[in-house]
């Protein structure tokens, strides 16, 4: 036909998959394993910064490419997503099987965990009912020799009949070996011999039934046996994904039907019907998985848990467990609200530094007046501000939260929470994307993806904004700093002001967990999904790295978003308070037409544009108040925040005016960068609309009932 | 000894049981056959979370919480 496997391969790859090759010679290294195995460490300690993250085509699942150079050849590390099995219950499982077996990779390396070998047997047999080209990776050895845990590597590799390389990806050991081994795999100086597994008679006549009928398709991507497996058990994601690859349908073919439907007949007249044989399939593999694992581990199994268990009676205990959650949880705002005003004042002395050369440099150009103060005052200043007030917190709570995370915390969140969500018909996960939208919003709706079920998924989505993220911090610190703690004297003032924030916080998780119900009774009906929440051993995490990587990532984000987001707004700002339509600016006129409106909601004009114009970056609401209300058309440093609480006075301001601002800052629109980030995820503007109704409405709906209520209090 | 078997989500904390029957059928029983309780697999019941539900078992080595939901449909003989 013309179509070698070799071009046609290629041409999958690119097309399918997203993978482009820089050269015809590239090998392809697929990557796979259970989640929490290091996979990502064995990854980027392969690939270092020579790599770039996406989404497998099509789909809302990370996708990881990656380059390395090893004895002058030229390899691509395609990072598929954790899995625990291939049977192709979730698109997870569904994207590392179709790799594997379609985009035919030279070697598939499967990353698998020293302390915990027997579950991951399970993924490596699967995987070798597939492919013979694999080396097994048993990583985290470090970890294992803490736990006293010892592998018979060469009599595990005998076993299987594929390469296993032990290795410790966290500090390095046993990569070199790692890549020497996949060199010899690939190239064909080692050639493996896997092990296969044996199922019952009657399974295996109904494979050698079908064998024959599907000899000329496979050729030699992946083993016949396997996929006889798969016809004969009806599994429809592999049909479809054959159809979408190889653009072969089976359906059609009536010698193969005929031949598959005689062999189900044999089967279901042993075993009682096609479930048994899917629980045969599985239990095979897994007793299997228990018969290797008791030759080649050995452990004090009471003495490896003991620690873990002990740690974890506290953690989750039914006293403790959510006390100390909380308190980590305040622990990380402090350290980040406090740990970030050094930096922050740093920033803001030195951006104000540059902006006296800019000035400089404006004037001994001799630009006009305007065009000075349009890029310094509009443009700069709000640049300037944004990067000095978001930077140091990003830098610091998202380095914490994935050192939490690399720890292990995380999961027994999910853990002391899954109750109050299963009650909001949601799924527990979803208090762990809310802790990551503490950070970020939008980092947070890509966090949902943890969450299998699509519906759940969209509740976490929907509701990810009602926990205020970094950029809305500033803006709750300052108010109730200024008009709640006001009423406080002393010692007490702080402390008042972390309770008002506090508290805003509690009634996001409250409101939070309201809606979600809410939506699960109307717009998403559903049944909750299953939750099996894998508890794994806490680790040690790789703190250098770890602030490295993070610190890198956010600030980049910061910086992009400031340039991208704030810098045009601060234009807009800008223009806006310096054109004038009649006596007014044409800033003032659109406060005084959204005032009435605003007072309704215990706010006035101005703050309802401040918020209006702050859609593209939350962080930008208190600086656009401010240039409001001074009307001198830009952005002032105010020397010091009785200044600042003098100005709000100045223009009407009572203790109501902010507990309804901190109110509305909780309970508004996304911000534009989440906006987009939803429709990426969801792929439709419909629940992006949803998105930015639901909280928008919550918050005039709140701000209403508070504002008039007080007024209706007083008044009686 | 009891043959008769209890759902797991009745098994006392600090109780082990070997797994006989599965309440549950397609994917729902594929993935808890995944999760190693195939016939005759010892289970441990860890710990209950604050609310009391979910529930941490020891399932061949590692540590799955379950719902009750799923717990129920999972029958064991204790021992």
């Amino acid at each position: 036909m013309g179509l070698t496997i070799q071009s046609t391969s290629i041409g999958v790859l690119k097309e399918k998959f997203k993978v482009e090759l820089e050269s015809s010679d590239e090998i392809v290294i697929a990557l796979a394993g259970n989640p929490n195995t290091g996979k990502s460490t064995v990854f980027n300690r392969l690939t270092g910064l020579n790599q770039h993250t996406g989404n497998w085509p099509g789909k809302t699942v990370t996708n990881a490419q990656g380059r390395f150079k090893h004895n002058e050849k030229n390899y691509i590390l395609i990072d598929l997503p954790g899995t625990y099995s291939l049977f192709a219950n979730s698109m997870e499982e569904q994207i590392a099987r179709d790799f594997i077996c379609f985009g035919n990779p030279e070697v598939t390396v499967v990353v698998a965990d020293a302390t915990s070998l027997e579950r991951n047997l399970n993924l490596v047999l699967q995987i070798l009912e597939i492919t013979d080209k694999v080396v097994v990776c048993v990583n985290l050895l470090d970890e294992a020799k803490r736990k006293k845990i010892t592998i018979d590597l060469k009599k595990l590799s005998d076993r299987i009949g594929v390469p296993v390389v032990g290795t410790s990806a966290r500090s390095g050991k046993g990569l070199q070996e790692l890549k020497d081994t996949v060199e010899k795999v690939a190239v064909g100086k080692i050639i493996t011999n896997p092990f296969k597994i044996h199922y019952d008679t009657v399974i295996e006549h109904a494979i050698e039934k079908i064998e024959p009928e599907i000899e000329d398709f496979v050729k030699s991507r992946f083993h016949k046996r396997w996929m006889a497996l798969r016809l004969i058990d009806g599994d429809n994601a592999f049909q479809d994904s054959m159809n979408a690859y190889l653009d072969m349908d089976f359906s059609k073919n009536a010698a193969l039907q005929m031949k598959l439907k005689e062999a189900r007949a044999m089967i279901c007249q042993e075993l009682s019907d096609l479930e048994e044989l899917q629980d045969r399939i599985v239990s095979n593999i897994v007793s299997i998985a228990e018969d290797i694992r008791n030759e080649v581990v050995f452990s004090n199994r009471t003495a490896r848990y003991k620690k873990v268990r002990d740690i974890d009676s506290i953690l989750t205990s039914r006293l403790y467990g959510i006390p100390i959650m909380i308190a980590l949880l305040g622990l990380i705002f402090w350290i980040t609200i406090v740990g970030a005003n050094v930096p922050s004042a740093l920033l803001a002395d030195g951006l104000f530094w540059v902006e006296g050369q800019l000035s400089a440099f404006f004037f001994w150009l001799g630009v006009p007046v305007w065009v000075h103060d349009m890029i310094v005052y509009g443009v700069y200043r709000t640049l300037a501000w944004v990067v000095s007030v978001m930077l140091p917190p990003m830098a610091i709570f998202f380095p914490l939260f994935t050192l939490l995370e690399d720890l292990g915390y995380l999961p027994r969140v999910a853990f002391n929470l899954d109750y109050y969500f299963k009650k909001a018909c949601a799924h527990g996960k979803q208090a762990l994307t809310m802790c990551m939208g503490f950070g970020c919003n939008a980092a947070g709706i890509i966090s949902c993806r943890i969450i299998d079920s699509p519906r759940e998924r969209l509740i976490a989505i929907l509701t990810n904004n009602f926990v205020p993220c970094n950029g809305r911090f500033p803006t709750l610190i300052a108010l109730s700093s200024l008009f709640i703690a006001g009423s406080f004297s002393g010692a007490f003032q702080s402390f008042a002001a972390a309770i008002a924030i506090l508290a805003v916080i509690v009634l996001g998780v409250m409101i939070t967990l309201l809606i979600s119900r809410l939506l699960s009774k109307t717009v998403l009906k559903g049944l909750p999904s299953s939750f099996a929440l894998e508890l794994p051993p806490y680790r040690r995490p790789q703190i250098g790295r770890v602030i490295v990587r993070s610190l890198i990532d956010r600030t980049l984000f910061v910086l992009g978003r400031a340039v991208a987001v704030a810098a045009p707004a601060g234009l807009i700002i800008w223009v806006m308070a310096n054109i004038s339509i009649g006596d007014e600016s044409l800033l003032t006129h659109c406060a005084q037409f959204l005032d009435p409106f605003a007072t309704l909601l215990g706010l006035d004009g101005y703050i309802l544009m401040a918020f209006l114009l702050g859609l593209p970056a939350n962080e930008i609401v208190i600086p656009i108040l401010i240039m409001s209300y001074l009307s001198g058309g830009s952005m002032l440093e105010l020397d010091s925040l009785t200044e600042l609480r003098q100005l709000f006075l100045d223009h009407g301001w009572t203790q109501l005016t902010a507990v309804c601002m901190m109110l509305f800052s909780l309970n508004h629109w996304p911000c534009a960068t989440t906006l987009w980030t939803i429709h990426k995820e969801t792929q439709s503007w419909k629940w992006t609309g949803a998105a930015f109704l639901i909280p928008t409405v919550t918050g005039v709906v709140l701000c209403f009932v508070v504002a008039q209520g007080a007024a209706l209090l007083r008044l009686v | 000894m009891s043959t008769t078997f209890i759902p797991l989500n009745q098994l006392p904390v600090g109780s082990t049981g070997k797994v006989k029957t599965l309440a549950a059928d397609g994917i729902e029983r594929r993935r808890m056959l995944d999760l190693g309780l195939i016939r005759d697999t010892t289970v441990e019941s860890l710990r209950k979370s604050p609310a009391g539900d979910p529930v941490a078992y020891e399932i061949r080595g590692a540590v799955i919480a379950l719902r009750s939901e799923e717990s129920s449909k999972i029958f064991v003989e204790s021992i």
